[in-house]
């Protein structure tokens, strides 16, 4: 079970994502020790700490896109919705659906616009054109992007700002109607302005579903997320409602980051 | 003591020894063309050969030519694609790939003459194929293949890997993925790379002269079991073994022509093709 | 299923060695190997039939050296023109006439040898016939210079740019730099192009058996005629009777050149990976 801590603390809400003893190999180097810890429905949670502390590693290993990872190794359990994914014989294809994925750099198919968020669908059988139609346009509107191009669906996707396209590819991984949404470093490539666009995005979308942040930026997780947990050189630090990390963290590493001394 | 002559003198050379290579290709050409060209007529394209090939047409070796670059491909290409598509995006670093890689580096380096004792021995005589189209394609099958699998990895490797891993995220399979996402847009590169083998395959004497060639026969075949004729072994013959070569002269330098055209048409079709859509995917 | 058609390149490989030994190996016993480091290759006769392939080996040597003689300095410096010096315009057209170049038929070049070339040795030098090993030297060189010159090209790109701006800085000239930066800095590279140069020229059958004069003897002078083991192969072959000594004796010479051009290639492809180049 999580420590006691985080039980207390997270008594209030349902837990969807908990990782239990979590530790991660890459080949012979081990990337991550021992991690516990729950993460609750509805709520966004960041994960930040300096570069390399593993939490990106720790982010791919709740879709289990590390899988494509050659030496790949994963011990322990990462239970969602209280079945651990790891388990032999889990369809790994239908996590996916679950648990969608918004990478760093924005990586929009060469299709148009209306083909890119239609993918997942279409792939998991939708055909009937109407409902494709129904599911572009929703996820357009969810990711804030609808205005903006609802009269050029059938352009290039890669002719949209970068902005925009990270908006589209929120957009996809809507589309095929996930509980929860990880989110790495969505805005690090972005534009101040286009930055906040998506920061409100998350606000927005927190009550539709479960995010998980991961962010360089401190600021950026104080604003947006209702919990933070503080990752360095592979272990969990501390985990604790947003407020009270950045306003009175329990510990000392915790306290270094927060005020910049490393990182 | 750099001075700026000795500089340009052997800027000079370098350039002179350049341009001297292009010279070289031009000529070549402009002799063939010229030479050829008042032979290519509609008769010699479309009209069978007379007189041991001293006059008429070489439909027999444009068709057997065809047939067998029809026959090539339609083994290399399944299997050179399906080779690239396993190391591209299946193969793991063991030893496996290893072998493959090196299998493949070997056939590249084996002599055409080599391929061509190799069909001897399995297609024509163990296989008992005999001299025939059927051993001919899977003769020059084996020659082309590492040209096309190299061509089509290369194609599917410059594919971005976000592409792979934003599909996979979404829930589609590691085959959904290839077939929706990565085969579409490495397609030109692996058309490319076909239409080059096969180019090579067209202008191959030695691998066809042991397992399919055949000088006079002055009709159109009929099953993949029968011999043919080919443009590049009646090149040879009548450059070679004619008894009369000044008078056929002619016709050489048409068969030469013909050749000629096929092969770098295929080429620039090739080029003209990857441009292309290089255009249409940029990423 | 894929790994399949992926085995396909191993099994086909397998089989070649296979198959040529295979048709070879009777040779081995009778008349043995021994017979085949004859001076002779005379391998149908009234008297005593020699099948020696020393005769052959010369010829092969002579023509290769001799192409390369040709083609090192011509693919060389050219590909320093091109990679180095020339404008970017220039090289858009200098590039498609080496490919040009590069996929013409063989026999295409080889006829064009016989019926230009070789009447334009013969009258320079006032010989009997153009047909010798300088004429398919000269030919195979034209073959093999596209060949060398695209890698020895891909070799001196791949010279980091941070040494020639290092040696720019220094206030080395722009042809200073490509001969003493840039060039020993790509010289891996360039042996092995050489080294595919090489193994191409050796595996040519075409060209040469149509203006080398195909007289098996050993000599090093390069206005005679000789003879090599790919020509003799693809000449005889076709008389020959299955199964004889003498289809034997034509399949181990095909031994031979496959082991040779496989061991060319696989040192030129070490040297290629080891000095960190794609190939």
């Amino acid at each position: 079970m999580v420590d006691k801590k985080q039980a207390l603390l997270l008594e209030d809400f349902d837990i969807e994502i908990v990782s239990r003893d979590l530790n991660f190999y890459y080949g012979d180097n081990q990337a991550l020790f021992g991690i516990s810890v729950g993460m609750p429905a509805k709520q966004v949670t960041a994960l930040i700490g300096p570069s390399g502390c593993g939490k990106s590693t720790f982010l791919r290993t709740l879709n289990r896109m590390n899988d494509i990872i050659p030496g790949a190794r994963v011990e322990g359990q990462v239970l969602i919705s209280g079945k651990d994914i790891y388990q032999h014989g889990t369809d790994v294809v239908k996590l996916r659906r679950k648990v969608g994925m918004v990478f760093q750099k924005s990586n929009p198919f060469p299709k148009s616009i209306f083909e890119n968020v239609a993918y997942g669908p279409r792939i998991h059988g939708t055909r009937d054109r109407q409902q494709l139609a129904a599911i572009v346009e929703k996820s357009l509107v969810r990711a804030g992007l609808w205005e903006e191009v609802k009269d050029r669906l059938n352009d290039n996707a890669l002719g949209l700002s970068g902005g925009q396209q990270q908006r589209l590819c929120i957009a996809r991984a809507l589309a095929v109607d996930p509980q929860i949404l990880l989110m790495d470093e969505p805005a690090s490539a972005l534009d101040p302005k286009s930055t906040a666009r998506v920061e409100d995005l998350i606000g927005e979308l927190r009550e539709l579903y479960t995010i998980v942040i991961v962010t360089h930026n401190m600021q950026q997780a104080a604003r947006v997320s209702d919990f933070t947990a503080f990752f360095y050189e592979g272990a969990l630090v501390e985990f604790n409602a947003t407020k009270l990390i950045f306003t009175n963290p329990k510990e000392k590493q915790t306290e270094d980051y927060i005020t910049g001394r490393f990182g | 003591m750099s001075g700026s002559f000795s500089e340009n003198l052997i800027y000079g050379l370098l350039r002179a020894i350049t341009y001297a290579i292009v010279l070289l290709v031009g000529y070549i050409l402009f002799d063939i063309v010229i030479k050829g060209l008042p032979v290519l007529n509609w008769e010699f394209v479309s009209g069978y050969p007379h007189q041991s090939g001293a006059s008429g047409g070489i439909l027999p070796a444009i068709a057997g030519t065809f047939y067998l670059v029809l026959g090539t491909i339609s083994v290399a290409l399944p299997l050179g694609v399906g080779s690239a598509i396993y190391l591209s995006e299946y193969a793991f670093q063991g030893k496996f790939t290893t072998i493959i890689r090196m299998a493949i580096i070997t056939l590249a380096g084996v002599p055409s003459i080599v391929y061509g004792l190799f069909g001897l021995g399995l297609f024509v005589l163990f296989f008992r194929f005999g001299a025939s189209i059927l051993s001919g394609s899977l003769t020059l099958a084996c020659m082309v293949l590492p040209t096309i699998i190299v061509a089509s990895e290369e194609a599917l490797r410059a594919v971005p890997k976000g592409y792979r891993e934003a599909s996979l995220a979404l829930g589609a399979t590691k085959w959904e993925t290839i077939r929706t996402n990565v085969l579409p847009y490495s397609l030109s590169g692996m058309i490319t790379g076909s239409i080059l083998g096969v180019g090579r395959a067209a202008g191959e004497t030695a691998p066809i002269l042991l397992t399919v060639a055949a000088f006079f026969l002055p009709k159109l075949p009929n099953s993949i079991f029968d011999q043919v004729m080919a443009l590049p072994y009646h090149l040879y013959i009548l450059a070679t073994q004619h008894p009369d070569a000044e008078k056929v002269r002619p016709m050489q330098y048409g068969t030469a022509l013909v050749l000629l055209l096929l092969v770098l048409g295929l080429s620039l079709g090739a080029i003209f093709i990857r441009a292309h859509y290089r255009k249409k995917y940029k990423w | 299923m894929l790994i399949g058609a992926a085995s396909t390149s191993v099994l086909i490989v397998v089989l070649i060695f296979l198959f040529l030994g295979k048709e070879a190996a009777p040779f081995a016993l009778t008349p043995g190997l021994s017979a085949l480091f004859d001076s002779k290759w005379i391998p149908v006769s009234f008297q005593r039939e020699r099948f020696g392939i020393l005769p052959l080996l010369s010829g092969s040597a002579l023509v290769t050296l001799l192409a390369m003689l040709i083609t090192i300095p011509f693919s060389v410096l050219g590909a320093i023109y091109i990679a180095e010096l020339a404008k970017p315009l220039e090289r858009e057209i200098l590039k498609p006439f080496i490919e040009i170049l590069a996929s013409i038929p063989s026999v295409v070049l080889g006829f064009f040898g016989l019926v230009v070339l070789a009447p334009l040795v013969k009258s320079f030098f006032g010989l009997n016939t153009g047909l010798n090993a300088l004429t398919g030297a000269i030919l195979l060189s034209i073959m093999a210079i596209p060949t060398v010159i695209s890698i020895s090209e891909d070799a001196l790109n791949s010279v980091p740019h941070v040494y020639k701006r290092a040696s720019l800085a220094l206030g080395a000239s722009q042809l200073q730099t490509i001969f003493r930066v840039t060039v020993p800095a790509a010289l891996p590279g360039i042996i092995a192009a050489v080294m595919l140069g090489v193994g191409r020229v050796i595996g040519e059958t075409m060209a040469v058996m149509m203006v080398t004069g195909n007289a098996a003897i050993i000599t090093a002078n390069p206005l005679d005629p000789v003879r090599t083991m790919t020509a003799t192969i693809a000449a005889e072959m076709g008389e020959v009777p299955f199964g004889s000594v003498h289809y034997q004796a034509l399949f181990c010479i095909g031994v031979v050149l496959l082991l040779v051009t496989f061991g060319l290639n696989v040192i030129g492809q070490q040297v290629l990976r080891r000095y960190g180049m794609r190939q």
